[in-house]
């Protein structure tokens, strides 16, 4: 019976939290994001259940759609992006669940290529150097946690002695850093804006409306969760401390999306790849010699 | 009063087109989504995308070289979809009515639902007149698919 337990429930479990819950908790978080960054600008703010009132709203609204693989494309992103979420939740393997995220951005990057305006394309390009400069340093963060704990699983993680910001302080460093890109923050947010009328009309998502669009929202939200929870395994003994840096982590983005200016696509791939990498590979050729010691 | 059907009341995104005014309305519509006024609380998003949005505020009056882009940007945005005319010269011409290049108010070339006075109009007016149009949005909502409304008809041909 324990066995079964074991077996079982818990993995459901653990399935049922990451398809049902983790969008809930990221419309929840992209609600608390909203009211912080009002109130940062002397605002009062929408209520922190405005997301889920848009994701509604667009639900309902008439289905328009430019062409008919576009829909294909956004159903992509967000299969994916739950794979990855699920992935996660039964501590599946990390560097097999890294690759599943990069296809839910490229199947967003295929969408919003597959239509005709010129801003919807220089979105996508701009996403794609984006993608370009970050992931090296989420490969690194893999390579990293591998010879932490010689093992790509993320169950391993938890079962791993210490936590391990210990040995990979420079790689958490870089993870932060590229956070800002993935959750679309200013001064990286130039592929499409969070905030309405800026960066190119909305950029990537220009052409996407109605129930395409609160899909876009929703894979937004696993990935937010996804990404919070990629924070937090950097301290998973015990876990909630993780989860409060994931979350001092967030307010971190909000207070940097409120103090930055947007910088240009060279800026960012040089500061990327010369402090993300640079600093993520660091902390590996420290990792490598102490253990050659 | 379904779930979608609130949700549409408290999420309406506006795109605002400018449409041959004299700045003046824009300035009072900017204001709103000021600090002072702040009408995101009310889950207001000035988004510049016609495909996104569900009010349509324009300001000015028609005339005959921007008629066609006006009509446009209100068949690109999907129904359920609110206009709301902003100023004198958006809701009967104004002083350029009898102009030889106008055509007069907005009503001209697409539907209105919310005619908003006033040269230019405050932003409590302005707001005012938004929230109205969410009336008019949630009555689209309730409809949607009941009436035998084509979506994006063509509204008018020059």
């Amino acid at each position: 019976m324990e066995d079964l337990l074991h077996q079982i429930t818990w993995p459901m479990l653990a399935i049922f939290a990451a398809i049902v819950v983790a969008p809930l908790l990221g419309g929840l978080l992209t609600g608390l994001d909203r009211k912080l960054t009002a109130r940062m600008q002397g605002r009062f703010g929408p209520p922190i259940l405005q997301p889920f009132f848009d994701f509604f709203k667009l639900i309902g609204k008439e289905r328009i759609t430019v062409n008919s693989t576009q829909t294909l494309y956004v159903l992509g992103a967000l299969f994916f992006a739950v794979t990855s979420l699920v992935m996660l939740a039964l501590g599946h393997d990390l560097l097999m669940l890294v690759f599943v995220l990069a296809f839910s951005n490229i199947s967003l990057i295929m969408g919003a290529m597959s239509v005709r305006s010129p801003f919807s394309k220089i979105g996508a390009q701009r996403e794609i150097i984006q993608m370009m400069a970050y992931e090296p340093v989420i490969l690194l963060m893999v390579v990293g946690i591998y010879l932490v704990t010689k093992s790509f699983m993320i169950q391993d993680i938890f079962t791993y002695g210490s936590p391990l910001l210990y040995k990979l302080p420079l790689v958490f460093a870089a993870f932060l850093y590229i956070l800002t890109i993935k959750l679309r923050k200013s001064p990286f947010d130039f592929s499409t804006s969070h905030h309405g009328h800026q960066e190119l009309i909305k950029g990537l998502t220009i052409e996407f409306s109605g129930v395409q669009l609160a899909l876009i929202e929703l894979t937004h939200w696993y990935e937010t969760v996804l990404l919070l929870c990629l924070v937090a395994l950097f301290f998973a003994q015990p876990i909630w401390v993780g989860i409060i840096i994931a979350l001092v982590a967030f307010v971190l983005e909000i207070i940097i999306d409120n103090i930055c200016a947007r910088t240009t696509w060279k800026f960012m791939l040089q500061l990327t790849w010369g402090f993300g990498i640079g600093a993520a590979i660091t902390n590996i050729v420290w990792l490598y010699l102490a253990m050659g010691r | 009063m379904g779930l979608i059907n609130k949700a549409t009341i408290k999420s309406p995104w506006i795109v605002h087109f400018d449409c041959g005014s004299c700045n003046g309305c824009d300035i009072e519509t900017l204001a709103v989504l000021t600090p002072m006024y702040d009408v995101e609380r009310f889950g207001i998003i000035n988004v510049g995308n016609p495909k996104h949005a569900d009010v349509l505020v324009v300001t000015g009056c028609v005339n005959y070289r921007n008629a066609r882009v006006l009509e446009q940007i209100y068949n690109q945005m999907s129904e359920p979809k609110a206009v709301v005319a902003l100023g004198a010269c958006g809701c009967t011409g104004g002083i350029f009515q009898e102009c030889y290049n106008t055509l007069g108010g907005i009503d001209k070339v697409i539907p209105v639902d919310v005619y908003v006075p006033g040269c230019a109009p405050k932003p409590e007016a302005i707001i005012d007149g938004v929230v109205m149009a969410l009336s008019k949005l949630a009555e689209k909502q309730e409809n949607m698919g009941k009436s035998p409304v084509v979506a994006n008809e063509k509204v008018r041909s020059l």
